[in-house]
C-alpha cells in the first residue's frame, strides 16, 4: 500500500517530464535544468552592470555634449562661475591611491595570509585568522573618523617628518606636511583592503592539497621554498583576490574624502599634497548638485570611474591567461 | 526526496507565505491611516528641524514627519522636482530657480551665523578680522600671520611669522553659500573671480568634508584658518574671529549679534509669494551704518513649500493640513527650542511675517489654515 | 663560514620567518588602534537605554539605537536574502560549468561589477527603485545586495575550483548525477570558504553608509513599512559622529562599537554552527 502512494506522485512526474521534453525537444534531466537555471542566475549580474552603464551614459549625455572628449583631459572644476568642468586630476587622483595602496597591501596581505595558514599552530591561527576576518568588518566611516583623529596627527608627528628629513630630495617627499593628503590616503586605503585580501589569500592557501605540499618538502624544501611554491599554485587566486581589494580602493569614498584634502588641483606638489579622488567628488557635491549640466558632469565622472575599473580588470584577465598558458605550456612538457 | 519531507517544506512555503501576506496587509492599513510628510535640504538646520519632528509627535501623532539632510541644492532640486513635501535650504530660490518652480513661497524658520576659526599656538584671545582682509587671506593675497594689514587691526597681538593655511568645504552646503556671500559682498574681486555659491572653484586652501571637517582640520593644525556654523565653532571651543561690521564695529559672534542682524533687516522683506533671490540679511547690512551689533555674517535658513498644495502628486486634504500646522508650530512652539541648539529664534517681525505666509496655502484653493 | 647553497636557502628561510611575523604585526596594528579608539569613545554610550529607547534629538538625555539596530538588521537580512543566493548560484556555475566564453564575460562582468563604487550603486538602485517608493528600505537592500553579489559570487567559484576534480571524478563514477555532486558533495567540501565569503560581503555593506545615504535616507523611528525608510547605524554614525552635539557623537561611538560587536556576533555564530566541518 506505501508503495502505491509514493508511486502515484512520481509516476505523474516522470509522464509530465517526457511530455515536455517531447515538446521541447530537450532532455529535461536534472543536470539540464540544474546548468540552465543557475546560469540564468549568474547572468543577472551581466543584466545589472548593464543597466548601470545604460544609467551611467544616459546622465551623462548633456556633459559629453558640452564638453566632449575634453572632459578626460580637462583640468577646471567651476561650478559656479563659469560652469566648467574637467576630470583629469580625479582620474591621476584616484590612480595614485589605488596604486599606493596597492604596493603597500600586496606584500602584507600575503605575508599575514601565509602567516595565518602556514607558520602559526592551529590554534592561534583560527584566533588570529578571526580577527582579521572581523576588521574587515569595520566600517569605511568609522576608519575615515579614526583617519582624522589618530592617522593623520600620528603621520605628521613621527613619521612624515623623517621620511622628509632623509628623503627630501627627491621632490615627491618635499613640501609642507599638514598630515593629510596622497600618501595618507593610499596608507588609510591599504589599512582597510589588507584584511580583505588577507582573509580570502588564507582560505586559498588552506586549500592547496597537501600532496603537494608533501612532495616538495619531501624533496628537502625549506618552509619558504615550500611556500613560495603555493603561491605559484595559487597565483591566479592571489590576482582575484588582489581585484577584489583593488576594487574596493577604487570605489572607496567616505573614508579617503575626510583625509586626502580634497583638492581639485592637476599634481599634488609632493606626496604629503592634498588632492582629489573621482568618489569622493561625486559623494561630496552630488548631492548639492542644483543644475543639469553640474549634475551631469558628475556622473560623467562616475562613467570614467566605471570604464577604468574595467580597463583594471581586462589587463588582470590578461595577465591571468598569459600565466595560465605558461603553466599550461610547462605541463606539456 | 522522501514524500513526507516535500510535504513539510511545502507546508513551511505556505506558513511563510501567509504570515509575510497577513504582515503586509497590517503595515498598508496602518500606512493608509498614518499621515506622513517628507523633507529634505539643508544640513545646517538638520539637528533643529529633527528635534522640531521629535518633540511634534508629542503634540500631534498622527502624523510621521521625516527629512533628509541631504544638503541645500538637494533640497532645492527636491522641491523643484516635487518630491518632498517640504523643502530646506540655507539660500534662497535664484532668479531662475524661483521661475521654473512657480508657486513657491519662502518660510524663514531660523537664523544661523558663519564665523571664522582659526589655531594660533600662544593665542588664546579673539582676532579681529575685516571682510576685506578676509577676503584677502582666501584668495591668497595675504599669505602670512603677520601681515601688516592683520597686524593693523589687530594692535598688540603677538602675531607669528608663520604662513597661514586655509582650510574650506569640499562639499557643497549652505555655510560655503552664506561665506562666500559675504566675502563677494565686501571684495569686488571675489565676486568677479569667485563668486558666491554652495559650492566654488576656491583659489587656495583644503577642502575638508563638512562643518566638522573643518573644525577637527582646524583644531589639529597650527596656523590653520577656516569657517563653519556658529554652533560647531562654540562645541569644539574653538577660537573665533570678531568681524567688523559697517557700523566699525568689531562684533564678536553669538546669538545676539545674530538677532540684531536679523532684526535690523526684517523690515525689507518680500512677501512670502515673491521672489527672493536677492533677500540678503548680509548684503543688506553690509554697509548699513546703523546696524549697530550686528554680525555681519548672518542668514536666513528658509523651509520651501508650494503655495497651492494640490500640485504635488500623491498629495491629500489632510496631508495638506497637517503640513500647514505643522509649519504653523514650527514657527511658534518650535522656536523655543532654538537657543540651547545655538540656533537664533526668530524675531517676533519675521514670526509675524511667516504667518502671513503660510496663511497663503491653499488645496484646490481653499485656504487650509483655520486657526 | 663557507656560503654553501644550503646555508643560503637556511638564512632565506629564517628571515622570511621573521618579515612573515612582521607583515602580520603590522596588519594588526592599525586596525586595533581602530577599535580601541572606538572602544574608548563609545564605551561611555553604553547602558539599558541605549538598547531599548530610539534616536534621541539633540540634547535630550536618553536616547538609544534601538531602532537603528531593528533597522540594520531588516536592511542587511533583505539584502542578503537577494544576494547570497544569486551570489552563491553564480559561483556555482562559474566553477562547474565555466569553462565557455559565456563565463568568461559573466566572470568579467562581476570584477567590474564589484570596483563600481558604492554610492553610484545607491544612485542607480534609487533611479531605479524610486519612481516606484521614493526613499525606501527596498531601494538601499537592493543597492547592498548588488554591492555583496561580485563578493560571494568570486569566493564562490574560488573555493569550488579548489576542490581536486578527484572527487568530482569519483562521484560521478559512483552513478550520482552531477547536479547532485555539485550540491551535495563538492558545495559540502568548500562550505567553511563560502560562508567565509558570505560573511565578508555582509561585514562589507553592513558598513556602508553612502548608498544608505542615497536610496533611504535618515529615519528617526521604527521599521514603518517596506517603502519606506528605516533606521541604520551606519549612516547613524556618519551624521552624528561630528556633530557639534556631545550626546550625538557619543551616540555615534556607541553605535560604531554595537555595530562592530553585531558584525562580530554574526561570525562567532556561524563559526559554531559550521563547527563540524572545521
Amino acid at each position: 500500500m506505501k508503495n502505491l502512494k509514493e508511486k502515484i506522485p512520481s509516476s505523474i512526474f516522470y509522464y509530465l517530464k517526457s511530455r515536455i521534453s517531447s515538446l521541447f525537444k530537450l532532455s529535461l534531466n536534472g543536470d539540464y535544468i540544474f546548468k540552465i537555471f543557475s546560469g540564468l542566475i549568474a547572468s543577472s549580474t551581466i543584466l545589472i552592470l548593464g543597466l548601470i552603464i545604460y544609467e551611467l551614459i544616459l546622465g551623462s549625455t548633456l556633459s559629453m555634449e558640452t564638453f566632449g572628449l575634453r572632459f578626460i583631459v580637462g583640468v577646471e572644476w567651476d561650478p559656479a562661475i563659469k560652469r566648467s568642468f574637467g576630470a583629469l586630476p580625479l582620474i591621476l587622483g584616484t590612480l595614485t591611491t589605488s596604486a599606493i595602496a596597492l604596493l603597500i597591501s600586496l606584500p602584507i596581505s600575503l605575508g599575514v595570509a601565509l602567516a595565518l595558514s602556514e607558520y602559526m599552530p592551529k590554534k592561534l591561527s583560527y584566533f588570529f585568522s578571526f580577527l582579521v576576518e572581523l576588521l574587515a568588518a569595520v566600517p569605511s566611516v568609522v576608519y575615515g573618523i579614526w583617519g582624522v583623529y589618530v592617522l593623520i596627527p600620528f603621520l605628521r608627528d613621527h613619521v612624515y617628518s623623517t621620511l622628509q628629513i632623509t628623503l627630501g630630495f627627491i621632490p615627491l617627499f618635499s613640501g609642507p606636511i599638514y598630515g593629510g593628503g596622497v600618501l595618507t590616503g593610499g596608507i588609510l586605503l591599504a589599512i582597510m583592503i589588507i584584511p580583505i585580501i588577507s582573509s580570502v589569500l588564507r582560505d586559498l592557501f588552506s586549500l592547496v592539497p597537501s600532496s603537494i605540499k608533501e612532495a616538495i618538502i619531501s624533496l628537502g624544501a625549506t618552509k619558504w621554498e615550500t611556500v613560495k611554491m603555493m603561491m605559484s599554485y595559487t597565483r591566479s587566486g592571489i590576482l582575484g583576490a588582489t581585484m577584489l581589494g583593488l576594487g574596493r580602493a577604487i570605489g572607496e569614498t567616505m573614508a579617503i574624502t575626510m583625509v586626502i584634502g580634497n583638492k581639485f588641483k592637476v599634481f599634488p606638489s609632493s606626496l604629503f599634497d592634498s588632492w582629489y579622488t573621482m568618489s569622493a567628488i561625486i559623494a561630496n557635491e552630488f548631492l548639492e548638485a542644483t543644475y543639469d549640466l553640474y549634475i551631469s558632469a558628475l556622473i560623467n565622472v562616475g562613467l570614467i570611474l566605471l570604464l577604468i575599473n574595467l580597463t583594471i580588470v581586462i589587463l588582470a584577465r590578461l595577465i591571468i591567461w598569459r600565466s595560465l598558458r605558461i603553466v599550461r605550456g610547462i605541463m606539456r612538457e | 526526496m522522501k514524500m513526507i519531507n516535500k510535504i513539510v517544506i511545502m507546508v513551511m512555503i505556505a506558513i511563510i507565505a501567509t504570515t509575510s501576506f497577513i504582515a503586509y496587509q497590517k503595515i498598508t492599513l496602518q500606512q493608509e491611516k498614518e499621515i506622513s510628510l517628507n523633507g529634505a535640504g539643508a544640513t545646517f538646520p538638520f539637528p533643529l528641524i529633527d528635534k522640531w519632528i521629535a518633540e511634534y509627535r508629542k503634540v500631534n501623532s498622527k502624523v510621521l514627519i521625516n527629512y533628509q539632510p541631504i544638503g541645500s541644492g538637494g533640497g532645492i532640486r527636491a522641491h523643484m522636482e516635487k518630491t518632498v513635501h517640504f523643502a530646506a535650504s540655507d539660500a534662497p530660490l535664484s532668479d531662475v530657480q524661483f521661475r521654473n518652480a512657480t508657486g513657491t513661497l519662502h518660510i524663514p524658520i531660523t537664523i544661523g551665523g558663519v564665523v571664522s576659526i582659526y589655531n594660533l599656538p600662544g593665542i588664546s584671545i579673539y582676532l579681529n578680522f575685516t571682510g576685506e582682509v578676509l577676503s584677502k587671506i582666501f584668495l591668497g593675497e595675504i599669505r602670512r600671520w603677520n601681515d601688516p594689514s592683520i597686524k593693523a587691526i589687530n594692535p598688540g597681538v603677538n602675531l607669528p611669522d608663520k604662513e597661514i593655511i586655509v582650510v574650506h568645504r569640499s562639499d557643497g552646503s549652505g555655510t560655503t553659500f552664506v561665506w562666500t556671500s559675504y566675502l563677494s559682498a565686501v571684495s569686488n574681486e571675489w565676486r568677479e573671480t569667485v563668486g558666491k555659491g554652495t559650492s566654488v572653484n576656491w583659489p587656495i586652501g583644503i577642502g575638508a568634508k563638512g562643518n566638522e571637517g573643518v573644525a577637527a582640520f582646524v583644531q589639529q593644525t597650527p596656523y590653520s584658518i577656516g569657517y563653519v556654523e556658529f554652533a560647531y565653532a562654540k562645541k569644539n571651543n574653538l577660537l573665533y574671529g570678531r568681524i567688523q561690521n559697517a557700523a566699525g564695529e568689531f562684533i564678536e559672534p553669538n546669538i545676539e549679534a545674530f538677532m540684531k542682524a536679523a532684526a535690523t533687516f526684517a523690515i525689507t522683506l518680500p512677501k512670502g509669494d515673491e521672489n527672493w533671490s536677492n533677500v540678503s540679511i548680509i548684503d543688506s547690512i553690509v554697509n548699513n551704518k546703523e546696524a549697530k551689533g550686528a554680525y555681519p555674517i548672518t542668514s536666513f535658513s528658509y523651509i520651501l513649500v508650494y503655495k497651492e498644495l494640490s500640485i504635488l502628486p500623491n498629495i491629500n486634504e489632510d496631508t495638506a493640513k497637517e503640513l500647514v500646522y505643522f509649519l504653523w508650530w514650527i514657527i511658534h512652539d518650535g522656536q523655543n527650542y532654538a537657543t540651547s541648539l545655538y540656533y537664533v529664534p526668530l524675531p517676533k517681525e519675521i514670526v509675524k511675517h511667516d504667518e502671513e505666509t503660510i496663511k497663503m496655502m491653499t488645496f484646490n484653493g481653499r485656504q487650509i489654515y483655520r486657526g | 663560514m663557507k656560503m654553501t647553497t644550503q646555508k643560503i636557502r637556511k638564512i632565506k628561510d629564517i628571515v622570511m620567518h621573521f618579515m612573515i611575523y612582521l607583515t602580520l604585526l603590522i596588519a594588526i596594528l592599525p586596525p586595533f588602534s581602530v577599535m580601541f579608539e572606538v572602544i574608548k569613545r563609545g564605551f561611555m554610550a553604553i547602558d539599558l537605554d541605549f538598547f531599548i529607547k530610539t534616536t534621541p534629538t539633540v540634547g535630550e538625555a536618553k536616547g538609544g539605537i534601538a531602532n537603528a539596530i531593528q533597522g540594520t538588521l531588516i536592511t542587511i537580512g533583505l539584502a542578503s536574502l537577494i544576494g547570497v543566493p544569486i551570489g552563491v548560484i553564480s559561483g556555482i556555475f562559474l566553477s562547474e560549468y565555466g569553462e565557455n566564453k559565456f563565463s568568461t564575460i559573466i566572470r568579467f562582468f562581476n570584477e567590474v561589477l564589484n570596483g563600481v563604487p558604492s554610492i553610484i550603486i545607491g544612485i542607480f538602485s534609487y533611479t531605479l527603485i524610486s519612481p516606484i517608493t521614493g526613499f525606501s528600505l527596498i531601494s538601499a537592500s537592493f543597492a547592498l545586495a548588488i554591492i555583496m553579489i561580485p563578493i560571494v559570487t568570486r569566493t564562490t567559484e574560488e573555493a569550488l575550483k579548489l576542490i581536486p576534480t578527484m572527487i568530482r571524478e569519483a562521484a560521478i563514477a559512483l552513478g550520482i548525477p552531477r547536479w547532485k555532486t555539485i550540491l551535495h558533495i563538492v558545495l559540502k567540501g568548500a562550505k567553511k570558504s563560502i560562508i567565509t565569503g558570505i560573511l565578508l560581503a555582509i561585514a562589507r555593506i553592513s558598513g556602508e553608509s553612502a548608498p544608505i545615504l542615497v536610496t533611504m535616507g535618515y529615519w528617526r523611528w521604527w521599521f514603518h513599512g517596506l517603502n519606506r525608510p528605516v533606521a541604520n547605524l551606519a549612516l547613524n554614525i556618519f551624521l552624528f559622529a561630528n556633530s557639534p552635539f556631545e550626546n550625538w557623537v557619543i551616540l555615534a561611538w556607541g553605535s560604531a562599537l554595537i555595530l562592530i560587536l553585531m558584525i562580530l556576533g554574526i561570525n562567532i555564530i556561524t563559526r559554531m554552527l559550521m563547527r563540524g566541518s572545521f
